[in-house]
């Protein structure tokens, strides 16, 4: 099991979620984060005072899926989100070790 | 053209026959006017100044600059009435006037305030309540100079201190004056004249408060930062506006009970009135503009903090000269002091280095002395103003522009070093007895909850 976390463009978190819904992923979840990468951040100005905004706002979906499932799930995601502009974000993937259901104790792939 | 002509004589047997025995009476329509136009300047103050410089702080003093804005309002309107109007507007000496009229002592329902025209009045207690709104708005323009950073009991305390001190005199010098009907002719002009307020005697002209209320309040307001200091962080943090939004809600509330300002003024509702109202509106479109456009070029974006400011600065700027100059004249001015208002705050402000957190004088003090010393300028019939009335001879004295320019200076020198010496004694005293900013702490956490015990937004 792994555990994808991508950092997305806040408005194409819907593409990525019917994305992974095609693709039989049944649940994820979605944090809104600030950060930035390369694409830095801007500028404000409010009369005299110049401010330079580094983090862009961003959101952030943790996913986790089968082994069987990442390559496919990673590609869905990587398509959905994809601009092609600077800023698109990344995606991150690691080791799961356990999962469990809370309601049912089921465990591991059958809690996915 | 028979009836025409008819009203013609009608008119001029009419102000002939004014020449010898006036009559003083109290005009409903104007009466109606000055209530309306009180009305409109409390809405300048609350909830429009609030909300204009609330929408600039961040969130976490939201409140503590609403607070600010409507108690110096209530404090002020009690004090006004105990004795701010006998100080400012009955007869004394050229800088004080009297007591007489403490605690509003002797004015009934059947007592008269003189407006410009002779023999015309309104009710005294209209023009009390008229006069109080400009008293609570003038100290509740400096709080914008230390906003974020200063306890609210000391804003209390200098308030006091300061509309006692600089208020009342300056109003007194400028605006204090016996009336139309005591210039019968020049020998009891001359006496009349000799009661007035010792700027009005100066011959300055300040239609609707640019020294009395705006170079008083933003100098103070100047002396107010640089005694308190820098908010912490200032240059480095993010000290930014948490609602433009609330602001151009403000601005546009300021713009609209302006109009109760400058046009209420006039105390009379007549064609002067409507000129007055012509020339608000154009100043401050003018003014948008200029800044809007000196900030584009300048800075690359035309912001609408910028637009609402420049918004503010045609008003100010048109405030003392919108009796006297002509449309033309206006948005010559609303532009001037677009652009200029726009320099202090963005260049001025950065080159000396000090924290005048919401441009009280940048905006208020710069503004001020741009429409005081260009009211000389406007107010030439050469220029398309009205020029001044002469109430000895009922008709438009010869002007000249030069000696107009130096009772501008007058005004404007007396009002800065007045309130600026007023101000910097009262903020010792104030800090000597309680103290005037708040702690590091208290200041990290925000106003709100540290001063007040309660949260703007509950989202």
């Amino acid at each position: 099991m792994k555990l994808i976390t991508a950092i997305i463009k806040p408005f194409k978190l819907d593409d990525v979620r019917e994305a992974l819904s095609d693709m039989g992923v049944s649940g994820i979840t979605m944090t809104e984060v600030k950060g930035f990468g390369r694409q830095k951040g801007h500028t404000e100005l409010y009369r005299g005072a110049e401010y330079v905004v580094d983090f862009l706002p961003k959101a952030k979906i943790e996913v986790a899926v089968p082994d069987l499932l990442v390559e496919q799930a990673l590609q869905a995601i990587a398509k959905a989100a994809n601009t092609g502009k600077i800023g698109d974000g990344k995606i991150f993937v690691t080791n799961l070790e356990q999962v469990i259901r809370i309601r049912t104790g089921e465990t591991g792939d059958e809690a996915l | 053209m028979k009836s025409l002509l008819s009203i013609f004589v009608l008119s001029a047997f009419a102000s002939h026959a004014f020449a010898d025995a006036v009559t003083p009476t109290v005009n409903k329509g104007d009466t109606a006017w000055v209530m309306v136009a009180t009305i409109l300047v409390i809405l300048m103050v609350i909830p429009g100044l609030a909300l204009f410089y609330g929408g600039m702080v961040r969130v976490k003093n939201m409140l503590s600059v609403l607070m600010q804005v409507f108690v110096i309002f209530a404090l002020i309107a009690v004090l006004w009435a105990l004795y701010g109007y006998s100080i400012a507007f009955t007869e004394g000496n050229a800088f004080f006037g009297g007591f007489s009229k403490v605690f509003l002592k002797g004015i009934t329902p059947d007592s008269m305030a003189a407006t410009f025209s002779k023999g015309v009045y309104i009710p005294e207690y209209i023009y009390v309540a008229f006069q109080l709104t400009f008293a609570t708005i003038t100290p509740a323009l400096i709080i914008g100079a230390f906003a974020e950073r200063v306890k609210f009991s000391a804003i209390l305390l200098f308030t006091v201190l300061w509309f006692t001190f600089s208020y009342l005199p300056i109003a007194h010098m400028v605006w204090y004056w016996a009336g139309p009907d005591a210039y019968t002719d020049a020998k009891a002009g001359e006496a009349a004249l000799a009661t007035a307020g010792f700027l009005f005697q100066k011959g300055a002209l300040d239609f609707a408060g640019g020294a009395v209320v705006h170079i008083n309040a933003g100098v103070a307001g100047l002396v107010g930062c640089l005694l308190v200091g820098k908010r912490i962080g200032y240059g480095k943090e993010f000290l930014t506006p948490h609602s433009v939004t609330m602001t151009m809600i403000g601005a546009s509330l300021l713009w609209v009970g302006w109009f109760g300002f400058n046009v209420g003024s006039n105390l009379e509702a007549n064609g002067l009135a409507a000129l007055v109202f012509v020339n608000t509106l154009l100043a401050a479109a003018a003014a948008t503009l200029s800044w809007t456009v000196a900030e584009w070029i300048i800075r690359g974006k035309p912001s609408m903090l910028g637009a609402a400011s420049g918004a503010i600065a045609g008003l100010v700027a048109i405030t003392p000269a919108c009796g006297w100059s002509g449309p033309m004249g206006s948005i010559l001015l609303g532009l001037l002091s677009g652009g200029v208002c726009f320099w202090s705050v963005t260049i001025l402000k950065a080159k000396l280095k000090y924290d005048d957190s919401l441009d009280a004088f940048g905006v208020h003090g710069i503004g001020g002395i741009i429409g005081a010393l260009g009211t000389a300028v406007v107010a030439s019939p050469a220029l398309g103003g009205t020029g001044v009335w002469d109430y000895v001879t009922n008709s438009v004295a010869e002007y000249s522009m030069m000696t107009q320019m130096i009772s501008q200076l007058w005004s404007v020198v007396i009002a800065i070093v007045w309130s600026g010496a007023v101000s910097f004694a009262a903020f010792k005293l104030v800090d000597v007895l309680i103290g005037l900013r708040v702690s590091e702490e208290d200041e990290r956490l925000g106003l709100d909850t540290t001063e007040h015990g309660e949260t703007a937004y509950n989202l």
